[in-house]
């Protein structure tokens, strides 16, 4: 399967009177067509502002692309003109946002935010869009189409809320679709169906899936490759056995220690002890050094280079360098 | 630019061997809180002063304030003084306002009017705040059919119009100082009697005072720490909007005729007495009470959005 | 909607009726009342003031008569002009009040509208600055002050507008925009700042991802949502340009009820007094309770809230 998304070697920031923010540092990552990618991070680590980013979404000032190029189709999304990008934006890519209780507007019916993007990129007749909004709402899973559709929002729960959100990015059949924490505000019995939503929509349409998440049940659920974030850098990318089964980097493994599990019997929460690093002056070597409790002194000082580990997992970490792993070897 | 090319070069042969000995763990280093904490008035002040345009308004009240309290002193005509001898003289060294059609000097009559202005905005102000305070105070700590016949009540008295009812009051009770600012006061509680019940239904139910309850704090400290600043924002907000309101007010029933009556001054009936003499070209008769008032008027708008903006607790950084 | 309405209207009656009576015990409260002999210049006068408030009978009697009347909407005698009843001066000056008032309230909507929106939109530029300066300076000026500085500009030094009445389009625009200028900057101010709020709003950031044009999220997205807190404060407005009536009109020498309002407070002629402070409160209460249906039909969750307060 080809990639339908190259990120490569994204550097974004924030221009904030305490200075510059570099919320993202560095970060390249591919899109394969029909599969699910699970960005995974904590709040702060920049996985928002990657794909916001990728739909040319942050507010430019304060924020900037500074360098690394996003592309698809052939097209550099971070050349684009406003005009060529809103083109793409709902049609090719789109993205839905954590909260359904704010996402739709309104003062606007339900039918009206989910035709207008048909009518904006298709050109469709208002009666053509309205069919086709019927049909995905069907899909979607929300009874009586026909009456809801002039509805507004308050009329919804948030589950249902969120159905139309998806309903609303999905009705012009783009290529990707970009879910940012999409069930975080939901109940968990919620969120469970919309993920089940999401393979569904998947299997019926083909589109791919980027899942912004903090939370690892949602990606063991979803997700088929999953990459880790922290501080504004990918940290570790591999498929959802590669980071489940043997994470490398010490970070992914003290995410993985401070989650729950059923089926180890005695097992200890470990917390990630400390906080990320201020990103207004980011470390110069491993921004993870300062938590981690494997730590070099190298770590410190030299951003660590990404390691291939097998087919499509990637780490970086300075753990997996000949020298460290002699030394530790040797002490042992 | 050497760590890029490290990078680069993928193997880095050339990093000394002792870089890959793990680190001595020195506890608590990565969490430096870096910044100083602050009182929520402290960060307030610092807000507003950093606020230009509410800073000029509250220098311009002080001088204001100070010309109200020592301007008709500076001056030897006395505010009630005629003089049929210098009808209608322009600014000059003896008249440095000019003169009206009496002979009064306009310097001592405008800050006769600031006097005025300023009290009745204040008192109007004060007044408010304990009439509005305890109402808005009672219905939103009773609540239930207490708060919602007093909150009907609200209902009503708000349809009323607010200049009309002014006028009535000072036309039945004939027009002077004390009745400007009763017929201010019976309309003019009503919004800061909404603002306190609305904070006072919000705190009740906040998570944070009832955590404070569970931790066994003093309810003076939960009063001071936690409901004071959370409340306060608002009142001191609407306190500092209602003075200009109050000013305009007075401004405007003198202007009609209802309000101080000569031979004493506000700045509202200098402007109405100006009126018909304005055509004649004697400007400085509406100009120094125009400017005043509505240099007063601009001050408390700026000062009152300064106000707004930084004792917001939300947007606190 | 229905239930919300008659809601509404239940208490536009209640308010009224506050008002009524309230100004016939305030007036009858005054000190030698002013329905005595005395006050009125004849015998006529005198004879017509009987009639009408039935004054031989007592007060609790009058009260009743008097809100009788208010209601087949008969205001009742004047006291300095035997001639004439209050329904009469109404009738005269109503129509040109009502011009102007309106004139007013359409410019300042439309043109605060279109100062705060530019203002929002280009926040922090150039013009926001002009648009909030001239907003805080529309604030600050009350509208007699700046109803004379325009006389003496435009129609003393310069002349080329007219000094006063209201005989053509050309008379009306000192007036207006004297009054309109205050109301202006309070729309301008309100509209940025929640104009601002919106565009913050996660469902604009949604309406971007869908590719829509700069031009259709600002007016079909956040305009709507931006013109609800304006909508709220129209009532309290036009209660302000209604009281800004009596002074512009008595500035401008224009024949309108204001001017007939304060010639009565002056002369203190009661009945008119009362009479026209009724029938202003009528008016007010019918604008506030447009811009009611003007917010339910703006909001749809109106609907379903209507037992919360606004």
């Amino acid at each position: 399967m080809g990639k339908i998304l190259e990120v490569q070697n994204l550097h974004v920031s924030f221009k904030t009177f305490g200075g510059n923010v570099q919320a993202v540092r560095g970060v390249s990552v591919d899109l394969y067509k029909g599969e699910t990618l699970a960005i995974v991070g904590e709040s702060g680590c920049g996985k928002s502002v990657t794909f916001q980013s990728v739909m040319r979404l942050i507010p430019e000032p304060p924020g900037s692309i500074d360098s690394g190029s996003i592309f698809y189709k052939n097209k550099d999304l971070s050349k684009l003109s406003d005009k060529q990008m809103r083109k793409i934006r709902g049609k090719d890519i789109s993205m839905i946002f954590q909260d359904p209780m704010t996402a739709l507007n309104p003062t606007l019916t339900v039918g009206d935010q989910i035709t207008e993007g048909l009518i904006e990129h298709n050109s469709m007749s208002k009666r053509a869009a309205c069919k086709l909004a019927v049909n995905m709402l069907e899909l979607v899973g929300i009874p009586d189409p026909d009456t809801r559709l002039n509805q507004y929002p308050h009329q919804f729960s948030g589950g249902m809320r969120q159905r139309i959100v998806i309903a609303m990015a999905l009705v012009c059949q783009p290529e990707i679709l970009i879910a940012d924490e999409p069930t975080t505000a939901l109940d968990v019995t919620i969120q469970a169906q919309i993920l089940e939503l999401f393979k569904e929509v998947q299997e019926k349409t083909g589109v791919s899936i980027i899942l912004i998440t903090h939370d690892l049940g949602v990606v063991a659920q979803a997700a088929d490759r999953i990459a880790v974030m922290y501080a504004g850098k990918i940290v570790e990318t591999g498929g959802r056995r590669d980071i489940f089964y043997s994470p490398q980097h010490p970070y992914t493994k003290g995410l993985l220690h401070s989650v729950p599990r059923l089926d180890l019997d005695d097992q200890e929460l470990v917390p990630i002890h400390g906080t990320p690093p201020d990103l207004f002056s980011p470390p110069l070597g491993c921004p993870f050094a300062a938590r981690c409790n494997e730590a070099m002194e190298v770590c410190t000082k030299i951003y660590p280079y990404r390691t291939q580990l097998s087919d499509g997992h990637h780490v970086e970490c300075w753990l997996q360098d000949e020298r460290a792993k002699q030394l530790q070897s040797g002490r042992v | 630019m050497a760590v890029r090319k490290l990078q680069e070069t993928n193997h880095s042969p050339d990093i000394p061997e002792s870089w890959f000995s793990p680190l001595e763990k020195n506890e608590g280093d990565a969490e430096v809180v870096s910044r100083p904490s602050l009182s929520y008035w402290q960060d307030a002040w610092h807000r507003l002063m950093g606020n230009k345009l509410a800073m000029i308004g509250l220098v311009f009240l002080a001088v204001l304030s100070i010309m109200a309290v020592i301007g008709p002193m500076l001056s030897p005509y006395d505010v009630t003084k005629q003089n049929l001898l210098n009808q209608n003289m322009p600014p000059s060294s003896a008249h440095w306002f000019g003169t009206d059609e009496l002979g009064r000097d306009v310097f001592s009559r405008t800050w006769y009017g600031a006097r005025i202005s300023l009290f009745v905005g204040i008192a109007a102000a004060l007044i408010d705040f304990f009439i509005g305070v305890v109402y808005g105070g009672v219905a939103g700590y009773k609540g239930g059919r207490t708060d919602h016949a007093m909150m009907r009540v609200i209902e009503v008295l708000y349809g009323l119009p607010y200049l009309l009812v002014v006028i009535l009051i000072s036309v039945v009770m004939g027009p002077s100082l004390a009745t400007i600012i009763l017929a201010l006061s019976v309309t003019g509680w009503i919004g800061m009697a909404r603002i306190v019940r609305g904070q006072v239904l919000q705190l009740k139910n906040y998570e944070f005072v009832l955590a404070s309850k569970t931790f066994g704090t003093k309810t003076r400290r939960i009063i001071r720490k936690n409901l004071l600043p959370n409340t306060m924002g608002p009142i001191i907000v609407q306190m500092t909007l209602t003075v200009p309101s109050a000013i305009f007010a007075e401004a405007f029933l003198s202007f009609l005729g209802l309000g101080i009556q000569p031979p004493f001054a506000s700045w509202g009936s200098m402007a109405s007495d100006a009126l018909p003499v304005i055509l004649s070209g004697h400007w400085w008769r509406l100009f120094f009470p125009a400017f005043f008032i509505s240099l007063t008027m601009f001050s408390f708008n700026v000062l009152g959005d300064g106000l707004q903006d930084a004792l917001d607790p939300k947007l606190r950084r | 909607m229905l239930p919300y309405i008659l809601k509404r209207i239940g208490w536009m009656l209640a308010t009224l009726w506050v008002i009524i009576t309230l100004t016939f015990f305030l007036m009858h409260s005054i000190p030698g009342s002013p329905f005595n002999e005395e006050r009125a210049t004849s015998e006529a006068v005198q004879k017509n003031l009987e009639e009408y408030y039935h004054l031989d009978e007592p007060l609790f009697i009058q009260y009743v008569m008097y809100l009788k009347s208010v209601v087949t909407f008969d205001f009742g005698p004047s006291i300095k002009k035997s001639s004439q009843s209050v329904n009469e001066m109404l009738g005269r000056g109503f129509p040109v009040s009502f011009e102007l008032g309106m004139a007013t309230l359409v410019l300042a909507v439309v043109s605060g509208l279109l100062l705060g929106v530019a203002a929002a939109l280009r926040h922090n530029g150039l013009i926001d600055y002009i648009a909030m300066t001239v907003a805080v300076i529309g604030i600050s000026v009350p509208n007699f002050v700046l109803a004379t500085f325009l006389i003496q500009q435009m129609s003393v030094n310069l002349g080329i507008l007219p000094v006063a009445t209201w005989a053509s389009p050309r008379h009306m625009i000192l007036p207006v925009a004297a009054l309109a200028t205050g109301p202006m900057a309070i729309i301008a101010r309100l509209t940025r700042s929640s104009m601002l709020e919106v565009l913050t709003q996660d469902y604009i950031r949604t309406a971007k991802a869908k590719g829509l044009s700069p031009f259709k999220i600002v007016f079909k997205h956040a305009l709507k949502n931006a013109l609800l807190p304006v909508v709220t404060i129209v009532g309290s407005l036009a209660a302000a340009i209604l009281t800004g009536t009596f002074v512009i009109e008595k500035i401008f020498a224009i024949p309108g009820m204001g001017k007939y309002f304060v010639e009565s407070i002056n002369q203190r002629d009661y009945p008119v007094i009362m009479g026209t402070t009724v029938f202003y409160s009528l008016v007010l209460i019918i604008m506030l309770f447009l811009v009611d249906i003007a917010y339910g039909l703006l909001d749809p969750r109106i609907k379903l809230h209507q037992k919360g307060e606004r």
